[in-house]
């Protein structure tokens, strides 16, 4: 109860600050509107306006202030306007039985969780793949673990339409590039964690399976793999979430039609701030939807091998 | 310290050394240590910390390499005696996998040494009703208190057909009345199993009760300064321990102690 009161608190103060934000933001294409409209605006003609603070041409034109939470294209919408948007593209076009058209955010929502899916499984594959050679060759240790890291100090935006080009030219194109842009970025918290969860057993319980003449495939099986589920699980929150940012990302340099990033790309070509915001939030619910269910097996799992107390 | 003809050597370390390189130089861990544990034998080691009784067992065990001198297992050296699953060892901790029940747990050495399904449930029953803990093979570690803990991680050493005992400081971390009891168990798992036991400790009443020979050591160079054959009876109520020899020997085991600070401070 008492969290419940906090979080709604936190959220009401966001929701405040937010509306607040659009008073600044919008003023001065309010007035711009409410001038064309016939209103008299203090200062009056845009061209007076421009240098002037937005606080101040707020103070002096408070009676412009509900308008600039209805703009149609303002720079920043208020939140009731995305959420009016959210419900338009979602739950009404099911209502209306187009759960899947191509204006609904349901249809390229799913455009883009497949390849977050695909890119996930990629990606999570790859890196306990990898995770398991670094744990039992140093070898692998040395020359592996450094251009992970390197991999990940490149800007994907800057990498992402080199991939897409050079698969194209190969030939592949559709789910798989943008997958990879996915598995590119998840694989990354998987080989970490799973190094650490890899390791984690102590010098005593690695003596303890030398003193049964354990061969290394029975430390494995039995103490490492085992021992790293924790850790796997906690690198897979985070791969899942880089993985909708890779597909999103994977999106937008090849002007898609369809997916989440497509309709960030498209309302910022036809300036729908409204269109944009609510593809965000979709990709945030969406996010945030896979991480909770990812927790969900994870307690399940845990509790299922004795670990979650 | 003759040992009778008819008796059988377990173990024997002659002139054993051992230096582990460290980044401050050298340390010597043990230095010529002579010793010899007979089969049935309860060996207690009692020593001021960082006096090599830890190395000494893990020697035993194969875990560590001597630098000096020789040991044999069962007549053999360590690295062969582990093969033939000569040895069980305890570790302070129970070191039981928080994801397998005490059943599983004990399965595990079981598992590792390709015992068949049902030798596998078998064996957990017999080694659950030693250390009493019969009715707990579906419980998860957590859900024991430590002394529990403890005799699972004893009952998983015991479930191979070990002849040899290695236990390093196994209640350690428990509170004296927890430890009486398991102490007394301990010696009646001893009498029905007749493995060889060799026992870390840092108690003189808990060495002088439990033990058949007492190795008092000494630290800077790890070295064997007594070896002190008990006369107590294999029989041992706890009350043996207001017995005039029980104070004798502890009293002899505390001496011992007292030298070796002695020479080297
Ligand atoms: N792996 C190692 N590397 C370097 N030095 C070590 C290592 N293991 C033990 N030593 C050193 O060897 C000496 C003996 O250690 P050991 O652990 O056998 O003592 P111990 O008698 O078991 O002490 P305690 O009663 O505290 O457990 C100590 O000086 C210790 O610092
Ligand atoms: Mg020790």
């Amino acid at each position: 109860m008492k969290t419940l009161v906090a979080v709604l608190t936190v959220l009401a103060v966001i929701i405040a600050l937010w509306y607040a934000a659009c008073l600044p933001m919008n003023i001065k294409g309010v007035l711009t509107e409410a001038e064309r409209a016939g209103v008299t605006v203090v200062p009056a003609g845009a061209k007076e306006r421009r240098d002037m603070g937005v606080i101040g041409l707020v103070l002096d034109n408070s009676f412009a202030i509900p308008a600039t939470w209805a703009q149609k294209r303002p720079r920043l919408p208020a939140p009731h306007q995305v959420a009016v948007e959210l419900w338009k593209t979602t739950g009404a076009m099911v209502l209306k039985g187009k759960t899947m058209s191509k204006r609904s955010l349901f249809f390229h929502g799913w455009v883009t969780l497949s390849a977050t899916l695909l890119g996930f499984a990629i990606g999570t594959g790859l890196g306990i793949l990898l995770a398991v050679g670094i744990v039992h060759s140093r070898v692998m240790d040395m020359s592996v673990m450094p251009w992970a890291i390197v991999s990940q100090t490149i800007p994907i935006i800057a990498l992402a339409p080199m991939i897409i080009v050079v698969l194209y030219s190969i030939g592949v194109q559709g789910i798989l590039p943008k997958a990879i842009i996915s598995a590119y970025l998840s694989f990354f918290p998987v080989v970490v964690g799973m190094v650490k969860g890899l390791r984690s057993p102590d010098s005593m319980q690695l003596d303890l399976l030398r003193t049964y003449s354990a061969n290394l495939n029975q430390g494995f099986w039995k103490l490492r793999l085992p021992a790293s589920m924790p850790y796997l699980f906690t690198s897979l929150k985070i791969g899942i979430a880089a993985s909708l940012v890779g597909a999103i990302v994977g999106e937008l340099p090849t002007g898609a039609v369809a997916g989440l990033g497509a309709r960030l790309l498209g309302g910022s070509y036809y300036g729908q701030t409204v269109q944009i915001w609510s593809a965000l939030f979709a990709a945030a619910i969406l996010a945030a939807c896979l991480v909770a269910l990812l927790g969900v097996i994870e307690r399940v799992v845990l509790k299922r091998m004795g670990m979650g107390a | 310290m003759t040992t009778e003809s008819t008796t059988q050597a377990v173990v024997e370390a002659r002139n054993l050394d051992l230096v582990f390189p460290t980044n401050d130089g050298p340390v010597q861990a043990l230095r010529d240590v002579n010793l010899t544990i007979n089969k049935g034998d309860f060996v207690s080691f009692i020593g001021p910390s960082g006096c090599g009784k830890t190395t000494f067992l893990r020697v035993m065990a194969a875990l560590e390499q001597p630098t000096g001198g020789e040991i044999t297992v069962n007549g053999m050296s360590p690295d062969e005696a582990r093969r033939q699953r000569a040895y069980g060892y305890v570790f302070q901790a129970s070191g039981l996998y928080p994801w397998r029940n005490i059943a599983r747990n004990i399965k595990l050495p079981l598992e590792i040494m390709g015992y068949s399904k049902s030798e596998q449930d078998k064996r957990v029953n017999e080694v659950l009703e030693l250390v009493e803990l019969s009715g707990f093979e579906g419980k998860y570690p957590w859900q024991l208190s430590g002394g529990m803990q403890q005799r699972a991680s004893i009952a998983r050493a015991l479930a191979f057909d070990a002849d040899i005992l290695l236990m390093d400081e196994p209640f350690g971390a428990l509170d004296e009345i927890v430890r009486d009891h398991l102490n007394e168990q301990l010696l009646k798992l001893w009498a029905r199993t007749n493995k060889t036991i060799a026992f870390v400790t840092h108690s003189i009443p808990e060495a002088v009760y439990l033990s058949t020979k007492i190795v008092v050591m000494s630290p800077r160079p790890g070295r064997i300064t007594d070896v002190i054959e008990s006369p107590l009876p294999k029989e041992r109520p706890l009350d043996i321990r207001d017995s005039p020899e029980f104070i004798e020997i502890a009293h002899r085991v505390r001496e011992g102690l007292r030298a070796g600070h002695g020479d080297d401070v």
